[in-house]
């Protein structure tokens, strides 16, 4: 299996995705957008960065790329996608995903380490954890405060979709440990299957324990279980 | 066919929080300046060539469709003018 982690000019988070994997033996490879999926692609990374300079909205441009209409028909045959930072930005603007990621409530980029409580764990992205685990990851963005309208919103939670909430320590969540005024605490949500999942913090970042918590792997270690 | 030019504003819908016009409205009344409230908006003047103003209408529509508002957070609107 070769997960394809696809590069779009700006993305900045392509090389730390493919060691994160490496690491964790599961075969990646980057991918230039241009050149279209490898016929093999068994999974996908839609990686963080700053495609197109965040021309428009984030993800506005790549998710109109010729190859996101390939990432879909993938991402409907049933190939596992994970989009994280810009990559979650691009999935909400190319419909994988429901609502919007858009500019932080403190309109400033924040790079800081946050807290997510698990919502759901029959996923292949959180097999590793329980329910209402708290892990640790940091998050790195400008546009990442989740917009969905109130019955868009009230679906996504009736269906279960949310996969991550910021939260304190405790996994209780609160406007102080929601970093950006995203709606209802969402740091990422699964698409109409759940081997489609985006979200706004950096698990890749929290793999290698080189660079200490390795809270972020068990979310990379979907693309075996997917 | 006649040139015209497209005008689309594209806003964010009613309701949805605007921190940078928030950070405007702030940094206006640093300067002094009363205000109640302050909105912001992208306005894109698209210059075409069609059949007639409704052609270029709808042209204009469906690229704010497609790409040039989000409609999850925007509303947006079409002006159509001779140029």
């Amino acid at each position: 299996m070769t997960v394809a982690i696809i590069r779009f000019g700006g993305s900045n988070c392509d090389r730390d995705a493919e060691r994160a994997l490496e690491y964790l033996d599961i075969d990646a490879e980057i991918v230039w957008h241009e050149d279209g999926l490898p016929e093999e692609t068994t999974g996908i990374v839609l990686p963080g960065g700053f495609s197109y300079g965040d021309y428009l909205r984030g993800g506005a441009m790549a998710a109109r790329s010729p190859i996101m209409a390939e990432v879909r028909e993938a991402a409907a045959d049933g190939v596992p996608v994970l989009g994280v930072c810009n990559g979650a930005q691009i999935g909400c603007e190319s419909d994988l995903t429901e609502g919007a990621f858009t500019t932080n409530e403190s309109a400033r980029f924040q790079c800081e380490h946050v807290y997510l409580r698990v919502e759901r764990d029959d996923t292949p992205w959180t097999e590793a954890y329980d329910e209402g685990d708290v892990i640790e990851v940091p998050i790195a963005h400008g546009e990442g405060r989740y917009e969905i309208s109130d019955d868009r919103l009230a679906e996504l939670e009736d269906d279960d979709r949310v996969l991550f909430r910021y939260c304190d320590e405790n996994g209780e969540t609160s406007p102080e440990a929601n970093p950006n005024g995203s709606k209802h605490d969402i740091a990422g949500i699964l698409g109409d299957r759940d081997s489609v999942a985006v979200l706004m913090p950096h698990p890749e970042r929290v793999t290698l324990p080189d660079v200490g918590s390795t809270d972020g792997q068990g979310v990379l270690r979907g693309f075996e279980s997917a | 066919m006649t040139a015209y030019t497209a005008t689309v504003t594209v806003r964010l819908k009613h309701g949805v929080l605007d921190p940078e016009a928030e950070t405007t409205k702030r940094a206006l009344e640093r300067l002094g300046f009363e205000l109640e409230a302050l909105r912001s908006a992208d306005r894109f003047e698209v210059d075409l060539e069609a059949d007639s103003a409704d052609d270029a209408r709808e042209r204009a529509d469906e690229m704010a469709e497609r790409l040039l508002a989000n409609p999850t957070i925007h509303d947006y609107d079409v002006e159509v003018a001779e140029r």
